[in-house]
């Protein structure tokens, strides 16, 4: 023990030097992202490899008991799908409730006409006049928003999609709530554009993109998709964001057309104030 | 003693002032960053003694941590620079030894001992500063790249601040 205490006295200026590093090593660590984000996987790679092995080991023993789970869930599954049900409704569904006034019902129905090459790119629907459907009604899919109701005929509708030169959504990026029209610039079918986005705002690739609460047709927090790549045009300020679209337009097979039942006291209200305006 | 004392730590104050105020400020693009406030360092007095120096050497660092948002960054690279200083001192002591109540300052030893002696340790200083700001080794040679510039620059940054401050005073 007094060698020691010897030993740190005589070499006091390393000792001293190790200390204040070992200190600075500490702040480094705990307060800058980067460097505890590297710290903390590095360290966790040599721990992580040794677990998974083992998992990767101890799962073969348990394949037998999770094979009959799966097969258990299937049937499960498979019976309550719906396909297993017989389809007696128009599946127009209302919900009477006497305190939330109910704004949005929707109608499901299935695409039996789709493009996605053209320029201008239409789907056709199998619900039409006679089921409820009216002009300029939303059309989304469980994957995310589809299109706008362009024609209505007695059984069917045609559905201008995302896909279309005149169709803008106004969306929002979802954790953070900055606005912008999203549109297709003709390219990719996977692909829109979604601009005016200021450039405080902290994007990172992979955000969420979903539909405001500003536009008549759209409900509010319907998934368009997902921040692909952003770019700030040369003489702008904003972003262009290149959005990745969570629909895949290929394989859109049913769809729910959405009625918001609100629409026309909000659209002739914002038409008297416009016309109050102009005068 | 106490005279001295005012002195460095004015020297301290207005040195974090320029570095966070002006320097801070200066864009050369994204290879130079220069860091003039490491003359601070270089600066003191033989006669300090070296946990001192080290001691003020990480506070020195902890202060523009936070202006800069490195928190731990500049005070690692300061240490390791005062930990290295009395070894560099001893490289380039004259054979006699430093003369007492001389400074560590071009007046008083001269252009080629100040660059050799501030050279080897702001570029050990931004070294260890590059390197731990970036923390991988992917990027090994455009660090060294840029260690190789900010270390000019603030080379040059301390020169013409020795020449702007010191010039003519206390002839011998």
């Amino acid at each position: 023990m007094r060698n020691l205490i010897l030993f740190i006295w005589k070499n006091n200026f390393f000792v001293l030097f190790l200390l204040l590093e070992l200190l600075c090593t500490y702040l480094i660590v705990m307060n800058n992202g980067f460097q505890r984000a590297r710290f903390i996987s590095s360290s966790n790679a040599v721990s992580g490899s040794v677990l998974e092995t083992y998992s990767e080991v101890e799962e073969y023993f348990n394949l037998r008991y999770t094979n009959q789970l799966l097969a258990m869930e299937n049937a499960r599954l498979r019976s309550m799908s719906i396909a297993s049900f017989a389809d007696l409704s128009s599946g127009n569904i209302v919900v009477k409730d006497s305190i939330h006034k109910q704004q949005y019902s929707y109608i499901p129905a299935k695409v039996v006409n789709n493009s996605t090459n053209r320029r201008n790119n239409y789907l056709t629907l199998n619900k039409g006049y006679k089921q409820g459907i009216r002009e300029e009604m939303a059309v989304i899919s469980g994957t995310g928003i589809v299109g706008i109701v362009k024609n209505v005929s007695e059984n069917f509708c045609s559905v201008m999609s995302i896909l279309h030169k005149d169709v803008k959504v106004n969306c929002k990026v979802k954790k953070e709530g900055s606005f912008g029209p999203l549109f297709w610039e003709g390219n990719d079918y996977q692909f829109a554009t979604f601009t005016d986005i200021p450039t405080h705002v902290r994007l990172l690739k992979g955000d969420t993109i979903v539909t405001n609460s500003y536009s008549p047709t759209f409900p509010e927090n319907i998934l368009a998709g997902t921040v692909e790549s952003f770019t700030i045009k040369s003489g702008e300020s904003f972003y262009t964001v290149k959005v990745r679209l969570s629909t895949d337009f290929r394989k859109v097979d049913y769809v729910y057309i959405v009625n918001n039942i609100l629409k026309d006291e909000q659209v002739k209200l914002e038409a008297a104030s416009q016309t109050d305006k102009d005068k | 003693m106490l005279n001295e004392l005012a002195k460095n730590g004015l020297r301290f104050l207005l040195l974090v002032l320029a570095q966070v105020l002006i320097v801070k400020n200066i864009d050369l693009g994204r290879f130079i960053n220069p860091f003039l406030y490491v003359l601070f360092i270089l600066l003191l007095p033989f006669e300090t003694p070296g946990w001192l120096v080290m001691i003020v050497s990480f506070f020195l660092g902890l202060i523009i941590d936070m202006f800069y948002d490195t928190m731990g960054m500049h005070a690692a690279a300061c240490v390791f620079m005062a930990f290295c200083r009395p070894s560099v001192l001893r490289l380039f002591s004259p054979r006699e030894g430093y003369d007492f109540g001389t400074q560590p300052t071009i007046q008083y030893l001269g252009l080629p001992w100040f660059l050799s002696y501030a050279g080897i340790l702001v570029f050990l200083h931004h070294l260890l500063l590059f390197y731990i700001e970036i923390f991988r080794f992917s990027e090994f040679f455009s660090t060294f790249f840029r260690i190789l510039l900010s270390s000019i620059f603030t080379m040059l940054l301390v020169v013409i601040t020795q020449f702007l401050f010191y010039r003519k005073k206390e002839e011998k």
